[in-house]
This record gives structure tokens, sequence and C-alpha cells, in this order.
């Protein structure tokens, strides 16, 4: 996956142009895909641009999924860097509880996270950070884990967040909701790995893809936060996928649809907000067993 | 004494015998079910529990004195065991448990479940075998606790999770629980204890990819075997029964002389240390401390007689020498057929590759003990002097030199047309190629380790013990890893890994995405050289005088070679073939 990533950018990175090509409407989905990274060349600094779309789903009654959506720069002495903060948290276990849960892990994590950037965003840069972006999601999650046994015990969530600072992306992830990177050309990459029993169970080739969806405990997680004594987040360090588009999502999206389909909800719209639109509709027309939530986010010159 | 997801447990006095101290441990569940009727069923459950174990008489159960139960509360009243248990033994314990002592605990586990297992009329299936389940009592001998019993009490409405404590085996989450089952957790545990990887911070069933020798080398094949075969995924792949896989562990524990408590360090000594000949050596006039460098067949290498000399890289044979007029700890860079290096004599020299004769110096105000870096038609090159220098390296025409207040003797890595480079007092800096500052960075203590860069991040290692990864263009840390002690040997990288020593005597390989170690790999001392990656292997020296050949992914030691003292640089390998120089005074070529 990260080798994908490296070779992806160790490539050329020849600019596509828009062909002079007579007929102009309707647009073609690759032709408005050109004008898009076409126009990106007139912005000079590079930053963020993000979206995000929610839905309770067909089926359900509440809505326990939580998002968090925050794009800006940070300044320093190295120039402006692009600087966001991303996460969706899918809450769970007893009906009453879980919405509680993603949102405290919302409110928890994204509170540490910001208010260890407050200084750097709201005051004069003075001293640098002592700890790490990866010691910094890992001090967010255990606080996040703290406050949820705390505040709604016997529940849990899971969570997904992306740290962006300049072109590198640190992602915390526990659970089942997952990061993607999703390239113009048709790759979609899984960024992050299910901590759910049957992914597991599919990893070892015990069960197929095919009976994998279809599993009846498809629900069941083996790493949550706000369960167990002991978590250890998956946290680890990539480059932005540059000239593609970062999508975080629960599992009421990507349990739903197929990864060709969310590709085409993207690739057929003009915008970031339209694309989060086509996604939950699609997921909806599909039934929308779930909640759904979904964030994209793209870095532009 | 402790609180668990379910009540608390107690330690008491039992008051029927007022004149003796009889402690007692009472455990306390809360009945958490709201329905009236399914809070009967659960304290009935927990009653016929409570009367089976009653009847159970063995060495390694406690027993049960009472039980009773309160509105919302039942309370099971059973012996008092002074100890500790295992999950505690493994967190106190520094290093690795000793196998032999592993081992004879594992044969006490294996007594107590067969006992269970075979028990009549009904089969007792532990059910929940984990290290914070077992005790050691003050005599060193086990004891089961936490019988399945309190399960009763758990709520089962979490509907969409369930917490695996990674120690149970795949058939559990189909609801199946057999003796095969007390099987696999037994395995479990015991691979807990000789590897100290947490299965529950692992992912499920993962056993398999990480095989204990991969942590501890001082556990033999044939236990290893045996708790391999425990831990198969299919029920029917395991020991049909305990006795059995207890007869298999002490099989194993006689073929290795761990039942008869022999050091359990007296592992196989599978890797010759003395088998090894070098395919030359070269004996200079004092220690060499520093790295050699390779170009047209020819071996560059400083010395601390002050000469640099250059040998045939196939025999060793002596080709010419270039007196300076200090110690030569640099490693020599080679351009356009010149070999460019520092010396403690203040100077960058600069000479022919062929003839040793001199193209040109740059004179410094202090010791050169960095390497030189060529790129762009400059050579930048750090002092004691506290500057980094830049020099034309075709003229020798001084271009600028950068300020840095401390010593830099780390060297220069040179990459997306910026620089960068570490300081002894712990400053680490991006500078442009006017000698402009682009970003900063602070460590606590010095410096000296090389930075590796790549498109992604900066690398290296400080004197306050961390390896650092910082995002090449801004400076912000991606992540620090912690180190045993401080380092000044400089890090490279293999896919997903990146290595480099410690002071502390290790060879550190660490995955670089998500910064968790990969492997360790002790040597006898410090280790100041940076290691060096060939084809697969991992080649890196130690204060212990050794040569180290190491499979990089796993870092299983291959090979290690001797030299008659301390090596304190690091080695180049070239064509097969590896060249370090030692304070032996010696320089070797060994095949790779």
């Amino acid at each position: 996956m990260f080798d994908k990533i490296k070779k992806f950018f160790q490539k050329e990175t020849a600019e596509p142009s828009i062909k002079n090509e007579s007929e102009t409407v309707p647009l073609s989905p690759q032709q408005v895909e050109d004008i898009i990274t076409n126009q990106s060349i007139v912005y000079e600094l590079p930053q963020l641009v993000a979206a995000s779309g929610q839905s309770v789903g067909k089926q359900r009654e509440l809505n326990e999924d939580s998002l968090l959506v925050i794009s800006t720069t940070l300044a320093g002495n190295a120039g402006n860097l692009p600087f966001g903060l991303y996460l969706v948290a899918d809450g769970m276990g007893g009906h009453q509880y879980g919405e509680v849960a993603s949102n405290t892990a919302m409110r928890i994590f994204g509170g540490y996270i910001m208010e260890k950037f407050h200084p750097y965003l709201f005051s004069l840069p003075t001293a640098p950070l002592d700890e790490s972006l990866q010691d910094l999601m890992l001090a967010g999650v255990a606080q996040a884990q703290e406050a949820i046994q705390r505040d709604a015990p016997g529940s849990g969530t899971t969570l997904t967040a992306a740290l962006v600072l300049g072109e590198q992306v640190s992602i915390a992830h526990v659970g089942d909701s997952r990061a993607y990177a999703i390239y113009p050309d048709g790759r979609f990459d899984l960024i992050s790995r299910d901590h759910s029993l049957v992914g597991r169970l599919e990893e070892l080739g015990q069960i197929t893809a095919e009976e994998a969806a279809n599993h009846p405990q498809k629900n069941v997680l083996y790493r949550a936060l706000g369960q167990g004594d002991v978590l250890e987040p998956d946290i680890f360090t990539i480059p932005f996928p540059k000239k593609g588009t970062l999508m975080i999502c629960s599992d009421g999206l990507w349990g739903v649809l197929s990864e060709k389909e969310m590709h085409k909800a993207i690739c057929d719209a003009d915008t970031l907000e339209r694309a989060c639109q086509n996604l939950v509709n699609a997921a909806n027309t599909a039934g929308g067993p779930d909640n759904i939530s979904v964030i994209l986010v793209r870095m532009i010159g | 004494m402790g609180v668990g997801g379910m009540g608390s447990v107690y330690r008491a006095r039992d008051l029927h015998f007022p004149n003796v101290v009889k402690l007692v441990a009472v455990k306390e569940m809360v009945n958490l079910a709201p329905d009236p009727q399914v809070r009967k069923v659960v304290i009935q459950n927990f009653e016929r529990e409570a009367n089976i174990l009653a009847t159970l008489t063995h060495p390694s159960i406690p027993s049960i004195f009472d039980y009773f139960s309160g509105d919302d509360r039942s309370y099971l009243v059973l012996e008092y065991i002074n100890g500790k248990d295992l999950e505690a033994v493994i967190r106190d314990t520094e290093g690795f448990l000793p196998s032999a002592q592993v081992i004879s605990w594992a044969i006490e586990l294996c007594d107590v479940l067969s006992f269970l297992h075979n028990h009549k009329p009904d089969q007792i299936i532990f059910r929940d075998m984990k290290p914070s389940n077992v005790m050691i009592d003050n005599h060193g001998h086990i004891m089961l606790v936490d019988f399945g019993i309190a399960k009763q009490f758990q709520v089962g409405q979490k509907g969409t999770m369930i917490g695996t404590e990674g120690y149970s085996p795949p058939e559990q989450y189909r609801g199946e629980a057999t003796h095969l089952a007390d099987i696999y957790a037994l395995g479990a545990t015991i691979h807990h204890l000789l590897t100290k990887k947490d299965p529950r911070l692992e992912p499920p069933f993962s056993f398999e990819e990480r095989p204990i020798s991969a942590y501890n080398p001082e556990v033999s094949p044939e236990i290893e075997a045996v708790i391999s075969r425990a831990l198969a995924y299919e029920p029917k792949d395991r020991y049909p029964n305990v006795a059995e896989m207890k007869e298999a562990l002490m099989a194993a524990a006689r073929q290795t002389g761990l039942l008869s408590r022999m050091p359990s360090s007296k592992a196989m000594p599978t890797i010759q240390s003395e088998g090894i000949k070098p395919l030359w050596k070269f004996k200079c006039e004092d220690e060499v401390r520093g790295t050699p460098a390779f170009y047209d067949n020819t071996l560059f290498m400083g010395c601390y007689d002050n000469n640099l000399y250059a040998l045939n890289a196939a025999d060793g044979a002596f080709k010419w020498k270039y007196p300076t007029d200090g110690g030569i700890v640099s490693r020599p860079a080679i351009s356009e057929g010149n070999v460019f290096f520092g010396s403690e004599d203040k100077r960058l020299h600069v000479i022919r590759a062929t003839t040793g004769k001199i193209v040109w110096s740059h004179y410094a105000d202090g010791p050169v003990r960095s390497s030189p870096r060529i790129a762009e038609g400059h050579v930048f090159i750090g002092s004691d002097d506290g500057c980094l220098h830049a020099v034309n390296s075709i003229s020798g025409r001084a271009v600028w030199a950068f300020n840095a207040t401390a010593a830099i003797r780390s060297t220069p890595f040179v990459a997306n047309d910026l620089i960068y480079v570490g300081s002894e007092n712990g400053e680490f800096y991006c500078i442009d190629f006017k000698g402009k500052v682009k970003w900063q960075f602070r460590a606590k203590r010095g410096i000296t380790s090389s930075p590796l860069v790549t498109e992604h991040a900066v690398y290296f290692t400080s004197l306050d013990g961390h390896l650092y990864a910082l995002d090449p263009k801004s400076g912000w840390v991606l992540w620090k890893f912690r180190l045993g002690k401080g380092s000044i040997s400089s890090p490279t990288i293999l896919d997903n890994l990146i290595f480099t020593g410690a002071a502390d005597g290790f060879i550190y390989a660490v995955d670089m995405r998500t910064s968790k170690e990969a492997w360790r790999f002790r040597t006898d001392h410090q280790v100041t050289g940076s290691p060096v990656i060939y084809r697969d292997a991992l080649y890196c020296t130690s204060i212990d005088s050794h040569l180290y050949c190491l499979d990089a992914k796993s870092g299983q030691l291959r090979w290690k070679f001797a030299t008659e003292g301390p090596i304190t640089g690091s080695p180049l390998v070239y064509d097969d073939i590896v060249y370090v120089g030692s304070t032996d005074h010696q320089i070797y070529a060994l095949l790779a």
C-alpha cells in the first residue's frame, strides 16, 4: 500500500491538459476532472479543501456517527503549512450510548489535538511542540478511551482520524471505519485495516470476501474505543495522496457500496460537496441499513 | 485486592478462627441484569457452578469455603493466595523470564487443566486461560484463579462487539468451547510469557506470524514447535489432549536440558564466531576509527596515524598514503576522480584518487570530523569550529560558512535543494543553498548522527536517546522512537524498516510508518557505527569489537566476526565484500 503510494509519487507527474476536442457540452467526467486538475494549477500555495456528508440511513432511527472537519493553514518559519483534522466515529453498543460514545470520541480526541495546536494557530509560535504528531494522536486516543469508559460505560465506538500537516497525513485508527486514498485513474487504496473479526478471518484466508460480506458476525469488532483495558490504536504517517482524494467513512458507506460504485459517485461530481451527497444518496438507494458518514479531502496547489 | 469488570475482590479474615489470623479472599460479583427473572437465573447458575468448584480438590485450584447472594450481589469465599499473577510477573520482570521457569509453570498448568478436563461426570472447561488468571504463590507454584463462574455476571448487551482477550481460539467465536480451546489459550499464555508480546495488542490469531524465536532467541526450536502446535488454527491440528501436550513439553525440555534446570542461556551455538577468515587484512600504524570509501577498485580509509590509505580492494595491497597533520575519522567522498576528506588538522583535503597528489585544501578553524557531502558542484562539510562550510568542489573556493554556534560532526545530507545537518548542542538545521536557515529543530542533546532524508521524512538519532522522524519541509516531528540510551549512529533504511544503533548496545529496527519496534539485537557494548544494508542483510559494528551480519527483516544473527579491538566506525559493503576498520589498527575485508 505504502509502496504503491511511493511509486505513484516517484512517477513523473504529468499534468493532464484539456484536450482540444470540439464537443464541449456536456462535459465528460474526464473533462471535468481535467478542468479541476488544471484549475488547481492557479493555486500557488498548497491548501486543503474538504467536504462531508451524513445520513441516518433508511433503517435506523438514531444517528450514532460523529464527524469532524477542520481545514486551515498553520503559519510558521517554513511558510504556511496546510493543516487539517478530519475524523469519523461510529458508535455502537447499547442503543442508549452509541451516539454518546462517538460524540465523546470526537469531542475529546478532536479537542485534545486542537488544544495542542491552539498556540500555533492563534498565538505567536513560540517553542516547538514537544511531542511528535504520532505521540499526540496516541495521547488523544487514550483520553477519548478514558472519557468513554467513564461517561458511557459499556458502549464503544470506532475512530478513524487523519491529522494533515504539510504533505504528511498521520492516521489514528480503531475499529472498522475506513480511510482510503482514491485517485482519478481508478485506484482505490484502503489505508486503514479493519479491526473486525470477519476481516481478520478473511485476511487469514479462512473465509472468502463474499462470505465476509454476508457473515452474520460482520459487525463484531476485536478492537474499539471504550472497550477493554488495553487499547492499541493503529497509528501511522503516510504522504497525503496528492492528486488524489482522502476519504474517511463509516461502514454505513463502505459496507453497502462497492469500490467501483464509490469511485463513480465521486468522479461524477463536479465538487467535493456534491461527491459527498452522491455517496450518501447511493448508500441510501442501496438500502441504507446503517448510519452513513463520509469526509472527502483534497490538497490543491 | 482488586477491582474487576464485575465487582471487587477483598482480602478478609475468617472470624470462625478468632485466635489466629486466617485470611480468605472474598470475591464480590454485581448482578447487573435488570429483569428479576434473569437475575434469578444468574444467581442459580452462579450457585450451581460454585457447588461444582467446591468439590474440586487440586493443589493448583484454590479451595472454596462458602458462597452467598444478597440483593444485587453474590459472594464467593475462597482460599487466599499470597503471591502475584503472571501478568504482574511479566510486567515486573526486566528482560525475558527464564525458559526453564516458564516451562515448569506450563507443565503445572497442563496438570491442572488435565485434572479439569478429566473431571467426572462432567468435563470442566476452564475457558479463560490467560496470565492474569494464573497466580504464582510464595512457593513458586501456580494457582488457577477466576474460574468461568464470574462469566454469569457479564452483561451480554453489547450487541455488536466482543472484547477478545487475545488468548482465545478462533472457534470460540463460533460459540464452541471444548478442551481444545483451553489448549490454545494455554499455548497463547506460554507464548506471551516467553516473548513478552501481549497478544491483546496484536491482531487475533496472529501467533503463527509471530514465532517465539523472533523475539526471544533463547527459546529452543523444540519448545517453539510444541507451542506452535497448541496454537494451531484448526482445533484438530492441536494436541488431542493436555496430557499429550505435557508429554511433548517434557520431551522438548529434556532434549534441550531445560528439565535439569541448566542455565537456559546455553542456547545452541549454531553460529561460529571463529570460523570466518578475512579475505585480507591490512595493518596501519594507529587506530582506524572511521569508515572506508570505495572507488575504482580502490579502498580509501583514514587512520589515526594521520594518513589516508589507498589499498587495492581486491587483495589489500598498499597503493599509496597521504599524510595529514591530524587523525582522520571522516569518511572520504569521491567525485570527479578526487578524494575529499576531513582531518583533525582543521583541513578539508582534496587529493587525486589515482596518485594521492594534493589538488587543493580548505582551512577551517577547528578539527574536521564531519564527512564531506558533494552535491550541485559544491562540497558541504562541518567542523568543530561550529560552521558548516560550503566550498566549490572544483576550484576549492569557499562559498559560505553557516555558523551553527556548536561543533558540527554530523555529515550533511542534501535533498530537494536543501541541506540537512545536526550539531553538537542539539540543534538540527535545514539550510538552503544560500546558507539561510529554512527551519530548525532542537533535540534535548547533541546530534552527531548524520541525517537520512527521504521524500517523506528526515531521520536521525540524538544523544537524547531518540530516533527522530521530521517532516522534511517544515521540521514538525512526525514521530520519535525511544532508544535505551543516546545514539550517534546514523540510520539506514530497507523497505519499511529503519535501522540504527545506540549506546545501550542494541541495534534497532523500527517500522517507518508506525514507529513501532520491529526487532532489536543486543551486542555486548555500545554501537557507535552506523548499520549498513546490503541485499537482505544488515551489517553493523560494535565497541564489543565485533562486526555483525544480521537478517535485516528478522534481526536474526547470521554471523559475527571478532577483530582485536573495539570498532567505532561503520562497515562498507561493495560487490559482496564487507570492509571494516578497527581500533586494533587493522582494515579487514570479508565475504559478505
